[in-house]
Order: structure tokens, then C-alpha cells, then sequence
């Protein structure tokens, strides 16, 4: 009983010894406030930014890029990886392209962005849609192709003989756990790319943080860091309980 | 189900199914490996036929080649459906295939979405069907909450659901505990009388054969091939382990596996 509590309390615990260390070592003197700010700085640094109305901008700014750029890439992911998952053609055509492209990281492509879309909405859109792809596409490519066959048989044997039967009736549910268990690393890998894309020039949390940082105002990045954080813990609770709901066939 | 009870037409209907001369191979990695040969089979409407053999002698193949998911090397197979049928055949599998996001009910409606029936319509139906196999009251479940027979009567009343007028079945209560699958095959029996369908079950279980069938036909060789087919002239209700019974099972042994076949020429041991 007594080792329940305890353990229930032991990340609350770890939070709060982190943060006293944190505290600690600028007001020790051990660091500069400028280079690393303490967290008892960060709530008068979120009260300033939101005050002035730049944070509740900035985020609406990242969260369209984000929401937009998961939509893009999430769904050019899916689509192609159902069509190679499903066919050996364009399995085969799209084999050694996505060896190439695979690697490169959404950083790589910032300048193709700005000469594409310049420094635009669209550009950030762009970046955080290539991470995204590659993480659903390989997702649902592999869960499309590991579909049970005998459920295919199954299928076939009610008479869903063409290939928009097969899938919609038994291979998109059967691949489903498999395409979200992608999308929810592509949740948090799109915002890494938020602050990739936002980094040359358009506004949002991430060009936010440049702008701080070049001002040494190190308390504004860190609010801007833990916003992230939270969008982000939010988000996975939000999938996580969606997750939940559609795959509620499954025993728990 | 609501279809009118013409157990009557039993005799001398015509053949639903007829197969002549059917041969299967496949080819693999540049072999050709042959599965079935030389194969004709003729079923009356209404007929119990049970197909035994040993397993690898291309039983469950042959349904697939009924169900038109394999094409056959040569040979005709021609298939008479019944008037009031809705379809010509559904298949009830091994190992049950239930569609685990599916709801049971749902599962058993999976045929009907093939047809222009309404949401209402179907799930109506499919409830009827589990009525049937005496499952109603699971029909919010879903599969994984089954027992393994629970899941084979849902399969068997996904297949029932679309009104095929031949019932396929391949191997279905082989994967059971003995009581489970006595229970079934007798419940097998009961719907089969009660909605005057065709049954081509395929097994390996020869006992499980002469106790449910009309008809036994033994498959045997490499390819297989029709070693005999024997009419069980026993009365129903049949009691299990009856000298009848049994005598007629050595003598389906002896087909596949001892005795000359006493049809076709090709004899192999």
C-alpha cells in the first residue's frame, strides 16, 4: 500500500528534484542566468510573451504549419504506401527512389523550400510534410503487406474480387493498427520539423526561438521549448484516447 | 431461415455441381507440380457430400477451384444453382476467418455488403442467420470474446447469411475438442435438413465422414485422384460408433489407403 504511493509518487518526485537543480546552478552561480535561465525566470517570460499576444500568434502560426504539413504528408504517405504495399509494380518502381530520398532529412531540403515557395507558409508546409511521409509511408507499406492473407481469401471468397474491395473491406482495417502506430511517430518527429522549418524566416514558435536567442533572451526560448513540449504531451493524450476508440476490437 | 422445407426434392433432383475430368497443377519455380487429376464429381441438390483424404491430396484446393479463387488446368466444372438461392456457394473455413474489427453480427453481415441490401436489411438477416447457429445473443461480441466453436458457428452463419445453394466446407470443426466438435456436427446436421442446402463438406476425419455424409468420396495419390466414393445407406438420426458406421469407415480406409480404387485406372499405394 504504503509502496504504491510511493512509487505513484516517484515521477512526481524527479520532476521536482529536477527542477531544484535546475534552479540551483545559476543562482550557485555554477552557469550564467543569460545562457541557462532558471524555471522560478519562466512564468514572468510566458506572462510577457503572452501579454503582448506573440506567443498565442506564434503558436497558431506553428500549429497551422503543423497541422497542415501532418495532413499533407500523412496522406501521400498512406496513399503511396498502400498502392506499393498492394502492388508489386509500383513496389518495384518506387524501390531504389525511396533509397535515394529516404536519407536525406527535412533539414536538407530547407533551401529547395525557399527557392520552391520562398519564405512562405507553403515552404514550412513542405518541410514538415517530407518527415512526415517518409514515416507513414514506410508504416502503412509495411502493415498493408503484412495483412493476414487468409482474410484476403476470405474477402475474395464473398465475392469482393476487385482490388478497391479488397482494401477497403479488409486490408485498410487489418493494416490500421500498424498505419497509426506510424502516425504517432510521425506526431512527434512533424513537430522537430516545425522548428526546422520555422528556422529560416517564417513566424511561428520556432522562428520565435530564433529571435530570442539571438537576443539572449534564453527565458523566452525555454517558454517556447515547454509550449512545444505540451502541444506535443496533448497531442499524444488526444491520439492515444482516438487510438483507443477505433481500435476498440482489440482485446486490452 | 425462411426458405420453404423441400427435403422431397431430394430425389433425383438434378447435379448443382458437375465436375469432369478436372485437373489442377501449379507451377513453381519452373516445376510443375500436379494437384489433382483426372477428377469427376456430380452432386444432387441437397446432397451431404463429404470429401476425405489425406491431407496435401488437394481436398481444400478443390473447393477453392469450386469458389473460382483457382482456375483449373483443365476440365469442366459446371455449377447449377438453385432457383431460390441467393448465391451459388459460400465457403466456411478451417480456422474460422472472422474479421477481428468486426463485430460478430457484423462479421456474419460481411457477405451481404455485396449485395444492395440496406444496413437494416442486413443486419436483420445476419441476426436470422445467428439465430440459426444459436448464437443471437453474442451478436454484440466480438470475435476474440469467442470460444473456438463459437467462432466456427459464426462462420458457419456468415456463410449461411448470403443463401448460398452449396455450402462449401473445408475442414471446419477439425481445429475443435472432440465434444465441441461433436456438438457442431450434429448442429450441422439439424441446419442442413432445416434449410434443404447442398453440403460439400471436405475432411480428414473419416469417422466425422460416414457419420454426417451421403456420400463419401475418398481422394488419394499424388495427384489426387477420386479412389472411391461409397453412398452411406444409414439412417438418420445415426448413432455414432455404430457397427455400420464403422464398417463403412474401414472400407474408406481401405480406399485410400490400402486397397486397389475400384474406379479409375491408376492405382497407387
Amino acid at each position: 500500500m504504503k509502496n504504491t504511493v510511493v512509487r505513484r509518487l516517484l515521477p512526481l518526485i524527479g520532476l521536482l528534484a529536477f527542477l531544484a537543480v535546475w534552479e540551483a546552478v545559476p543562482r550557485l552561480g555554477l552557469a550564467q542566468r543569460t545562457l541557462l535561465p532558471t524555471p522560478s525566470d519562466l512564468p514572468e517570460a510566458f506572462l510577457r510573451e503572452l501579454s503582448n499576444g506573440i506567443w498565442i500568434t506564434a503558436l497558431g502560426n506553428s500549429l497551422f504549419h503543423y497541422a497542415l504539413g501532418l495532413l499533407v504528408g500523412a496522406g501521400c504517405g498512406i496513399g503511396l504506401g498502400i498502392l506499393t504495399g498492394m502492388f508489386g509494380v509500383a513496389e518495384g518502381l518506387f524501390a531504389w527512389v525511396s533509397r535515394i530520398l529516404r536519407p536525406m532529412p527535412g533539414l536538407a531540403w530547407v533551401p529547395f523550400a525557399i527557392l520552391w515557395f520562398g519564405v512562405s507558409e507553403a515552404g514550412a508546409v513542405f518541410i514538415i510534410s517530407i518527415g512526415v511521409f517518409w514515416i507513414v509511408y514506410f508504416a502503412t507499406f509495411g502493415a498493408i503487406r503484412s495483412v493476414d492473407r487468409d482474410l484476403i481469401e476470405v474477402a475474395q471468397a464473398f465475392g469482393f474480387s476487385s482490388a478497391w474491395e479488397r482494401l477497403i473491406k479488409v486490408m485498410l482495417p487489418a493494416a490500421t493498427p500498424g498505419i497509426l502506430v506510424g502516425l504517432r511517430t510521425a506526431l512527434g518527429q512533424a513537430w522537430m520539423s516545425v522548428v526546422a522549418a520555422e528556422l529560416f524566416g517564417v513566424s511561428g514558435l520556432g522562428s520565435r526561438m530564433m529571435q530570442a536567442s539571438s537576443l539572449l533572451a534564453t527565458d523566452i526560448v525555454v517558454v517556447y521549448m515547454l509550449t512545444m513540449a505540451a502541444l506535443y504531451g496533448l497531442m499524444d493524450a488526444f491520439f492515444m484516447f482516438s487510438q483507443g476508440r477505433l481500435l476498440r476490437w482489440r482485446p486490452s | 431461415m425462411s426458405e420453404p422445407n423441400t427435403i422431397g426434392a431430394r430425389t433425383a433432383s438434378p447435379a448443382v455441381i458437375d465436375i469432369q475430368g478436372l485437373n489442377l497443377s501449379f507451377d513453381q519455380d519452373g516445376r510443375r507440380t500436379d494437384v489433382l487429376r483426372g477428377l469427376d464429381l456430380s452432386i444432387r441438390h441437397g446432397e451431404f457430400v463429404a470429401i476425405v483424404g489425406a491431407s496435401g491430396v488437394g481436398k481444400s484446393t478443390l473447393l477453392r477451384v469450386l469458389m473460382g479463387l483457382v482456375q483449373p488446368s483443365a476440365g469442366s466444372v459446371r455449377v447449377n444453382p438453385d432457383p431460390g438461392a441467393e448465391r451459388p456457394m459460400a465457403l466456411v473455413f478451417q480456422d474460422s476467418r472472422l474479421l477481428p474489427w468486426r463485430s460478430v453480427c457484423s462479421n456474419v453481415s460481411f457477405g451481404l455488403e455485396k449485395s444492395n441490401m440496406t444496413r437494416t436489411e442486413r443486419r436483420e438477416r445476419a441476426m436470422q442467420a445467428l439465430g440459426v447457429v444459436g448464437l443471437a445473443d453474442l451478436a454484440d461480441r466480438w470475435p476474440w470474446q469467442l470460444s473456438g466453436g463459437q467462432r466456427q458457428r459464426v462462420s458457419l452463419a456468415r456463410a449461411l447469411a448470403v443463401r448460398p445453394s452449396i455450402l462449401l466446407m473445408d475442414e471446419p470443426f477439425s481445429a475443435l475438442d472432440v465434444s465441441t466438435r461433436e456438438g457442431l456436427q450434429d448442429e450441422l446436421i439439424r441446419i442442413w435438413r432445416q434449410t434443404n442446402r447442398t453440403i460439400l463438406f471436405v475432411t480428414h476425419d473419416i469417422d466425422e465422414a460416414v457419420y454426417l455424409a451421403d456420400r463419401v468420396v475418398a481422394l488419394g495419390g499424388k495427384p489426387g485422384e477420386v479412389r472411391a466414393m461409397r453412398s452411406v445407406d444409414v439412417e438418420r438420426p445415426r448413432k455414432r460408433g455404430s457397427v455400420a458406421l464403422d464398417d463403412l469407415a474401414n472400407d474408406v480406409k481401405a480406399d485410400i489407403f490400402g486397397e486397389p480404387a475400384r474406379s479409375g485406372g491408376n492405382w497407387v499405394i
